[in-house]
């Protein structure tokens, strides 16, 4: 399916999606936290669009606002595509989570909780994986200050 | 202890810690299980004994240094790392590569999972007990490890590609000696089969444990040996093609057993793919430029830039967002092992201790390449 | 033997009978000792060099001529290093259990005749008493997981109590097989029988086939690959012996070697003339019959060693669906056969 056909067929599924090119070999869709379950629930099971394989899940950190990448592929069609999800909020960011989506989606959304503190709702085990627990701070935040073990150019 | 946590478990199952240092995790990786007798009920990886913070460091480095830091992941495909990186930024400067290069690099790869392969076979046979296996397995990866240290200088961790195209050209010898391994390896790798792979007692270790199924296999983001042994085409080299893999024919190859058997087979038939790839490429490099001239600080123009390569694991991401910098505003590593690391639970638990060790030695772990 | 005909009149010449029977006793012990000690360690040196051999190494070769002193040297590091422990182990038990299997292990070798006259102890229920005896070893090995207080350990033990208890049958049945040729369980008796033929060669085929379960069962009674569920390495770190270090885990390290010698010089007494030459051809030099009882039983050591290097591990329930599903019933069916051929006198004799 090619990236305009992609882009007609999930604007008609979920509302205020906002889709782009610019800058990016995919097509990239950003989505309000609130339809990101329910548009992730569609592009898998849609027999169009099928994408089974998310072969990249990112956390980052745009300064104002921290979010999630997800990097999809259709292992039938060959196609593939980016959605983004964002939220201003740097206390206590929380997104659904997309692992009963996709399995792998659980020990990625682990790694993004332990280095971005972005909590995952339903999230079946959510804790820290790789750092300890009484690890003070999210590491891949922008923000994160350690003088001690990092070194700055 | 308080009571909820003794209510967790039923009354005939216990906990032991496999790992951090226990022989089979082939490194740091600690797994907490949950065993009644000998069966495991549960397994809980526990991550980040080696963790060094790659990617963060990324935001700090410039991109030639980058190159540096990847082949710490996956040490055993470490050229493929450094290519991964190299191939992202040559794509979003739109840079022009000798066919020299591409072709040279291609073949170093594919040496490289020879290597890796024959690694990961040696240390299969020791996790079910075959201790023989594992200097065999080194004895070949050695003559390899020998032309590399040739050419690039480093037995491990190469470093040999830069953006652009190579460090130094290939020494005068590489085609010579790559030959002579190739005619060396294609009488030792029946050996292996006679050894271990037809084994009475290694076929009724393998067979039937550690099923993965290919709906699992995908939804899990198994990529690699791991994927394509449950029958889901995912070899990168062929659906993204990149390098010189366009002009070199191969199969790829794919199992629907799924089980434990099958990893072990794909490995050893990937690695004659790999000899046939070689095979048609070795006479065939052609003269030219080992490097294309790149800016002494590569600015990569804002964007965002995602770049796949299969390594001797599966599909490794690169996934670079630049803002004009001299540095990457974010850089994320999507590496294979990680990945196959998650499905270990779905498909151990039920077996024995003895299946949990076969079947993690067939997802062929390497611990840097997950704790990243 | 002459000299040590000497030593027995002169001890009952110099004290009253009793006193000297226990001093000649304890004198047999410490030369057994001794002697076995030493052959264990260069068991391990001979493991170690066949291993190097299947796997395209050279094997120690730096400390005495080409390594002969390495075992040696190994040994000595062991014996002078700190014995560590866990805290809440059970001490009495945890200090208990080397002894256990070394002592099994040791007396086991008193019975095997090495010459006409060389043998310490000839007792008319030889056969008997070395099963008893090699049983015994598993005890100490559950005592050593058990008080280790590890799980690993704990593990390892169990998986010993249930391979031993079985593989003990097979053991028992085949060698039971060979004694329906001989009607004694003597050992002495026994090999008083294959002056007219080995075993092997007396009870053909049932004979092969019980060597070969005996072979199998033994590799298993021993904990060796590819039957070394008890401590294998890439499953449990080093099962039984976890915690044990210095002495302690030397002694569980040297009675595995001592046994693997138990198991082929049972297999040489039992199936293939124990001292006895091949054809008779050295049959006026008595003494010789060490050098053939120690050829016979490298030979078969040597055989272990190649299952070792070669096999993978079996799984534990593999391991015991081999032996009651199938070595088993074979066993039985094959004592019946001999049972058969003994009655029908077709065995063959020279």
């Amino acid at each position: 399916m090619t990236n305009e056909a992609l882009q007609n067929l999930t604007s008609s599924w979920v509302p205020e999606l906002e889709f782009t090119e610019e800058k990016s070999q995919f097509l990239n869709i950003t989505v309000q936290p609130e339809q990101l379950h329910s548009l992730m629930t569609q592009l898998k099971s849609n027999s169009e669009t099928n994408f089974d394989y998310l072969f990249c899940l990112t956390g980052m950190d745009w300064g104002a606002a921290l979010g999630v990448v997800y990097h999809l592929e259709s292992t039938t069609h060959r196609h593939q595509i980016v959605v983004k999800v964002k939220t201003e909020d740097r206390e206590n960011p929380t997104f659904d989570t997309v692992c009963n989506i996709w399995y792998t989606a659980e020990f990625h959304e682990r790694e993004v909780f332990d280095f971005f503190g972005i909590k995952f709702n339903n999230h079946p085990n959510l804790k820290r994986l790789f750092l300890t627990e009484d690890w003070d701070g999210f590491p891949l935040r922008k923000d994160y200050v350690d003088e001690i073990n990092m070194i700055i150019k | 202890m308080d009571t909820t946590v003794i209510n967790n478990f039923k009354s005939e199952e216990y906990q032991i810690n496999m790992g951090p240092q226990h022989p089979a995790t082939h490194g740091v990786l600690r797994l907490l299980l949950t065993i009644d007798g000998e069966i495991i009920k549960r397994v809980e990886p526990d991550l980040g004994y080696i963790h060094r913070s790659i990617e963060k460091m990324c935001e700090r480095d410039s991109y030639q240094q980058i190159v540096h830091l990847t082949d710490r992941m996956d040490y055993l495909s470490s050229h493929i790392n450094n290519e991964a990186v190299c191939l992202t930024v040559e794509n979003a400067l739109q840079l022009e590569i000798p066919e020299r290069v591409k072709v040279i690099r291609t073949i170093i790869a594919e040496l490289t999972r020879i290597a890796s392969h024959t690694l990961w076979w040696g240390v299969m046979g020791m996790d079910v007990g075959a201790l023989t296996t594992y200097f065999y397995g080194f004895r070949d990866r050695e003559l390899i490890n020998d032309i590399f240290e040739e050419t690039c200088g480093a037995r491990l961790t190469m470093n040999y590609n830069i953006p652009g195209g190579l460090m130094f050209d290939i020494h005068p010898n590489f085609v010579k000696r790559t030959k002579e391994f190739i005619d060396h390896f294609k009488t030792k790798l029946p050996e292996y089969d006679l050894l271990l792979s037809n084994n009475i007692i290694f076929r009724k270790r393998m067979e039937g444990i550690g099923i993965l199924s290919k709906d699992d296999a995908i939804s899990f983001g198994a990529s690699g040996p791991v994927g394509r042994a449950s029958g889901y085409s995912c070899d990168v080299r062929k659906h993204h093609s990149y390098s010189a893999y366009d002009r070199v024919t191969f199969n790829e190859i794919l199992k629907t057993e799924g089980d434990t058997y099958a990893r072990y087979q794909v490995r050893i038939l990937e690695m004659w793919e790999s000899l046939s790839i070689i095979e048609q490429l070795i006479d065939n490099i052609p003269e030219g430029e080992f490097f294309t001239k790149t800016n002494t600080v590569i600015k990569l123009p804002e964007g965002e830039y995602y770049q796949k390569v299969e390594t001797a694991r599966g599909e490794l991401g690169v996934y670079i967002v630049s803002t004009g910098t001299k540095n990457p505003y974010r850089m994320k590593f999507r590496s294979p092992g990680f990945s196959n690391l998650s499905l270990l639970n779905h498909i151990a638990v039920g077996g024995k201790i003895g299946d949990l060790v076969a079947t993690m030695a067939t997802l062929d772990l390497v611990i840097p390449d997950i704790d990243r | 033997m002459n000299i040590t005909k000497n030593i027995h009149e002169w001890l009952f010449s110099l004290m009253p009978a009793t006193t000297a029977s226990i001093v000649e006793m304890v004198l047999i012990a410490v030369v057994y000792l001794g002697i076995f000690a030493v052959a264990g360690l260069y068991l391990v040196l001979l493991e170690r060099k066949v291993a190097a051999w299947f796997q395209l190494r050279l094997g120690p070769n730096r400390v005495g001529y080409q390594g002969l002193l390495q075992t040696m040297a190994d040994a000595l590091k062991l014996v002078s290093k700190e014995l560590t422990g866990t805290i809440k182990a059970d001490k009495f038990l945890y200090n208990l259990a080397p002894y256990f299997v070394i002592i099994t292990a040791l007396m086991a070798i008193s019975l095997f005749p090495f010459t006409q006259e060389f043998q310490a102890f000839d007792i008319n229920i030889g056969i008997f008493f070395l099963i008893a005896i090699s049983s015994i070893g598993v005890i100490g090995i559950l005592l050593a997981g058990w008080s280790s207080n590890n799980k690993f350990a704990l593990i390892g033990a169990m998986r010993s109590g249930v391979q031993t208890i079985s593989y003990e049958l097979s053991v028992g049945l085949s060698l039971l097989t060979m004694v329906l040729m001989t009607g004694s369980l003597q050992l002495s008796q026994i090999v008083e029988v294959q002056k007219h033929g080995w075993l092997i060669v007396q009870g053909h085929i049932p004979a092969v086939i019980a060597f070969m379960i005996y072979m199998i069962a033994g590799t298993a009674e021993t904990n060796r690959a590819p039957f070394d569920l008890v401590e294998a390495e890439s499953e449990l770190g080093a099962g039984f012996h976890t915690e044990y270090s210095g002495m302690k885990f030397a002694y569980f390290f040297l009675a595995e070697f001592i046994n693997m010698f138990i198991i082929a010089s049972i297999a040489t007494t039992v199936f293939f003339g124990a001292y006895l030459s091949p054809f008779g051809i050295t049959e006026n030099i008595p003494l010789l019959g060490v050098f053939w009882f120690l050829i016979k039983t490298l030979a078969i050591i040597f055989l272990m060693m190649w299952f070792r290097w070669t096999f993978p591990r079996l799984r534990i329930d593999q391991l015991l669906v081999l032996e009651w599903k199938y070595l088993l019933p074979l066993n039985l069916m094959n004592l019946i056969i001999m049972a058969l051929m003994v009655l029908l006198g077709l065995t063959i004799q020279f």
